[in-house]
């Protein structure tokens, strides 16, 4: 531990940006700034995760990228809270492979569903064994010393204190976990559960924040990649025919480096090496490789699939054929971008024994074993730091630029800064996937549903970046299936008290199709849409409030207690959906509708209530005001929370409005914000954000968990207002203008 | 191989040595190494890049350096400079209104497009120093947010709009 401790004073400038050049060039006096240690820290040390310094202050080691969520002030919170420390007085280091625990990797919103438990744990460790040495110090027993701001007195004689740093400054505890410190209770909670001030915000208004596609290092090289616009086919690559390197020849300093089909260019300055990668001339094998956006669906309900079954119980089709309210629906919904707002950036210094990367992944132990394999170096010669980048919503292009800028690196034998650009990361993303679900679901004469089924084709997450598989010709592949790919029962009738349900899942091998990963609250706005309208409908038929239909049929007190929150929020009035359709204002042709949809990601609770317009006559929709309850357990942030309910409900909208890749049949034509629209300001809903605090339930996800009820929220919106149901988003006037028509 | 441009960016003269086609936003970037203006999308479609040019909400990244010679360019660092000089302000506040106005309604997420609202906001509060609603949408409505913060943006600017009108040279 000490080599770690060491490592950090010396490297403390890493925290600060632009000196990290300093450490970079002195890399003998410094720390070894490549990668040297295997990493990572044993996360049974106490001190893999905590260092009280002399001045009182604490560094605790939080193994979770900040992705603009807040989580890193959520998570020193829980430190604060069980080491009586003021939040003034803690910091947290970057991600780092060399320095931080391996936790997981920030996915599924979890940082404090996972991470929030390890650093309690550890935390109360450490003050365990703080107490146990001022107990010492000042000849008290344990049970008469209190603390505050990381200051030990004895009860009642305020004058007999010790600090924490005086106790340990800047030592190592040499701790292992006992398991045994207690942590506290919530009715002791002084700083968990409450909004604290998020501690990134100050430097980000400033300018002072250091981004990725801030950092430089001297002597590098700026780099771009030189791919065809737009991806054809996952695993079908992009095949170079000719290349032609004088067409560069009069941007003097530009260099064009090349690995099988992966072609970079370098330059010393930026500029030239984006005109450079512009004006290369490279002649693309262009055979068709895709169905085109048209014939999608088509080619996603023929293919040949791997099917399982996720959740069964009775009989749901003979079920369903017994009812006297039955409904069939078949919905689909398209591949969507990340498109981060800054396009991802990596900056690579690789030698010919190791390696340091810096770049925005999710998980920098992931990210470093991968690199290790195409760079050709053992894993712990490669040193992977994270950088926040603009928010990525999940797997956009960050391992894809990390592994380009290693590659062109390793080619220039210089340390390499490569910024995608716009149409580099809109066009090689790795797209949330697209969608066929078919619901069937029935209820009786007295309100209850009897039967559900759902089925959901759609492809897994790819597993090979397509960095790897140009330059080494990698065969594509995809992920083995696990929850976060497949039918999700927290969208598809789980929450319902329902007898016979069947949940079966399609495999469509994504060879052949758009390379996907996981994008916020994977393919659950897809499931909600579909499942949310087949519930809604049933209450319909029923001819009952379809506030009150899902009341009826839940008996989870949690799942409950979100829909009447958003409910409440939304002073939702009982009444049966489009049953206001005479009131339409004909003179503008805008009906105004409302509804509620219901739907979580993989652990907590969500439910929504939408309020929008629909313009019959340009088929133009806006969301007027979304509503949105998330129960997610301990909240230790209820600011921070809200703020990503907001942020959810938002996207959502755009994502139902206006989010859409579209493709040919040779590559994808989405490259831009002008080919890719998203939701602007002129049309953004009013929001309101509720936070259901359980402060006895464990802390589980809170930056995904509405989005697929808000989903449901606005498709059941636009039958109140118009009658009409929708089977696909997004709800773009052409689409809407033919639902109606259809009627 | 400098170009011998000279620029005033934030009160202060620079010479430059990128070619003078080269867009301001890399010159911001590379050569001062600014970290408000940042690269989104280098087509004029997010205010990524927004600086003011002459007060006037520019975007870098298809802005040649050359058009800027003779003119101010004021970037994220600067406007609290810039806001002392409109208002008058015997001394430059550490913020301007806006920016302090997005810590207290804690508006941003991951921020990256801020550089562009605060610019942005700045430039139109001057000018409107008491917007409805209505008018802080079409102001912003050319800047883009990932992360769906449009809403308390408004809210900021609405805060700031508050904070300035209570400020006396
Ligand atoms: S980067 Fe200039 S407008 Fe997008
Ligand atoms: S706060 Fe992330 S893009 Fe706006």
């Amino acid at each position: 531990m000490t080599l770690r401790r060491d490592f950090l004073k010396a490297g403390g400038a890493l925290v600060i940006g632009f000196r990290l050049r300093d450490d970079l060039l002195g890399q003998e006096k410094a720390a070894p700034a490549r990668g040297t240690m295997a990493g990572p820290p044993d996360a049974k040390q106490v001190d893999t995760w905590l260092a009280i310094h002399s001045d009182n202050t604490a560094t605790v080691y939080i193994g979770f990228a900040e992705l603009g969520q807040g989580n890193s002030t959520a998570l020193l919170q829980v430190a604060a809270e069980e080491l009586d420390f003021d939040m003034s007085q803690l910091q947290t280091v970057r991600l780092d492979t060399n320095v931080t625990p391996n936790q997981g990797g920030t996915y599924s919103s979890a940082s404090i569903q996972r991470g929030g438990p390890q650093v309690r744990t550890a935390a109360a460790e450490a003050r365990q064994a703080l107490l146990q040495l001022a107990s010492k110090k000042l000849d008290a027993p344990v049970n008469s010393l209190s603390v505050s701001k990381g200051v030990v007195a004895v009860v009642g004689e305020a004058s007999r204190s010790v600090t924490y740093g005086e106790l340990v400054g800047d030592q190592p505890f040499h701790l292992a976990f006992t398991g045994s410190a207690p942590v506290k209770t919530p009715a002791e909670y002084k700083i968990v559960a409450t909004a604290v001030p998020r501690n990134d915000m100050p430097d980000k208004v400033s300018g002072k924040y250091v981004y990725m596609q801030h950092v430089r290092v001297p002597g590098m090289l700026h780099g771009r990649v030189v791919r065809p616009r737009g991806q054809g086919a996952y695993g079908a690559g992009a095949k170079v025919l000719a290349l032609d390197e004088s067409s560069i020849r009069n941007i003097s300093g530009a260099r064009v480096l090349r690995k099988g089909d992966f072609i970079g260019v370098v330059a010393e300055s930026e500029w030239d090496a984006i005109r450079a990668a512009r004006q290369l001339k490279i002649t693309w094998d262009s055979t068709p490789s895709l169905s085109g956006s048209d014939g999608l669906y088509e080619a996603m309900r023929a293919a040949k699939t791997d099917d399982r079954i996720v959740l069964q119980r009775g009989n749901a089709a003979d079920a369903i054929g017994a009812a006297p309210h039955k409904v069939a629906y078949s919905c689909r919904s398209p591949y969507q971008a990340h498109a981060p707002f800054g396009p991802n950036c990596a900056l690579a210094d690789v030698g010919p024994d190791s390696a340091l990367v810096m770049c925005s992944t999710q998980d920098v132990y992931a990210t470093r074993s991968t690199l290790a394999g195409i760079l050709g170096l053992a894993v712990a010669k490669v040193r992977v730091q994270y950088y926040e980048g603009s928010g990525t919503y999940g797997h956009s292009c960050y391992d894809d630029v990390a592994q380009a800028a290693a590659l062109l690196s390793q080619l220039a034998g210089k340390p390499v800064r490569l910024q995608f650009m716009r149409w580099d990361e809109h066009g090689w993303d790795n797209y949330g996937p697209s969608h066929l679900g078919e619901v069937r679901a029935a209820a009786g004469a007295d309100g209850k549903i009897v039967g559900y089924e759902y089925e959901g084709w759609q492809h897994h997450w790819s597993n090979v970046e397509t960095s790897e598989q140009l330059a080494l010709g990698k065969p594509a592949a995809e992920w083995q299936p696990n929850p976060a790919m497949q039918v999700n029962p927290l969208c598809c009738g789980g929450m319902y008290d329902i007898p016979n349900l069947r949940l079966v899942n399609h495999h469509v091998p994504g060879l052949g199709y758009l390379k996907c990963a996981w994008l916020r609250s994977p393919l659950d706005l897809s499931f909600s849409f579909t499942s949310e309208q087949a519930i809604d409908q049933l209450a319909f038929l029923l001819k009952l409030d379809p506030y009150e239909f899902r009341q009826r049929n839940i008996k989870d007190a949690r799942w409950l207690g979100v829909l009447d929150a958003a409910a409440k929020a939304a002073n939702w009035a009982p009444r049966t959906a489009a049953s206001n359709l005479a009131k339409a204002n004909t003179v503008a042709n805008i009906v105004g509708g409302r509804g509620i949809g219901m739907g979580t990601h993989l652990a907590s609770y969500g439910a929504a209530v939408a309020e929008i317009e629909v313009n019959r006559e340009t088929g133009k929709v806006v969301a007027k005001h979304l509503y949105g309850a998330v129960d997610a357990g301990l909240v230790v942030n209820p600011g921070n929370v809200e703020s990503q309910i907001s942020g959810q409900l938002v996207q959502t909208a755009s994502r139902m409005f206006h989010e859409e890749v579209t493709f040919t049949r040779t590559n994808v034509t989405s490259l831009d914000w002008a080919s890719y629209p998203i939701l602007r300001f002129e049309e953004c809903p009013q929001v309101t954000p509720v936070v259901v605090q359980r402060l006895n339930e464990r802390s589980t996800g809170a930056g995904e968990e509405v989005m697929a009820a808000a989903a449901g929220a606005i498709a059941n919106a636009f039958f109140d207002a118009t009658g009409v149901r929708m089977n696909e988003f997004p709800f773009t006037p052409k689409r809407v203008l033919a639902a109606l028509k259809r009627g | 191989m400098a170009s011998g441009l000279k620029i005033k960016v934030n009160e202060r003269e620079w010479s430059v040595s990128a070619s003078p086609d080269t867009p301001l936003l890399y010159v911001l970037s590379n050569e001062l190494m600014l970290q408000g203006p940042r690269f989104g999308c280098g087509l004029a479609q997010c205010g990524s890049c927004s600086v003011l040019v002459n007060g006037v909400e520019t975007r870098s990244c298809v802005t040649p350096v050359s058009a800027v010679v003779g003119k101010s360019v004021t970037t994220l660092e600067g406007l609290p400079a810039w806001y002392a000089v409109q208002k008058k302000l015997a001394e430059t506040p550490a913020l301007h209104p806006m920016q302090q106005a997005v810590i207290d309604e804690q508006a941003l997420q991951c921020g990256y497009c801020y550089n562009g609202m605060i610019v942005k906001a700045s430039e139109f509060l001057s000018k409107t120093p008491r917007p409805t609603e209505a008018q802080i949408r079409t102001a912003m409505n050319g800047h883009l947010c990932r992360c769906g913060t449009y809403p308390r943006i408004i809210q900021a600017v609405q805060r700031a709009a508050r904070a300035m009108s209570e400020v006396k040279a």
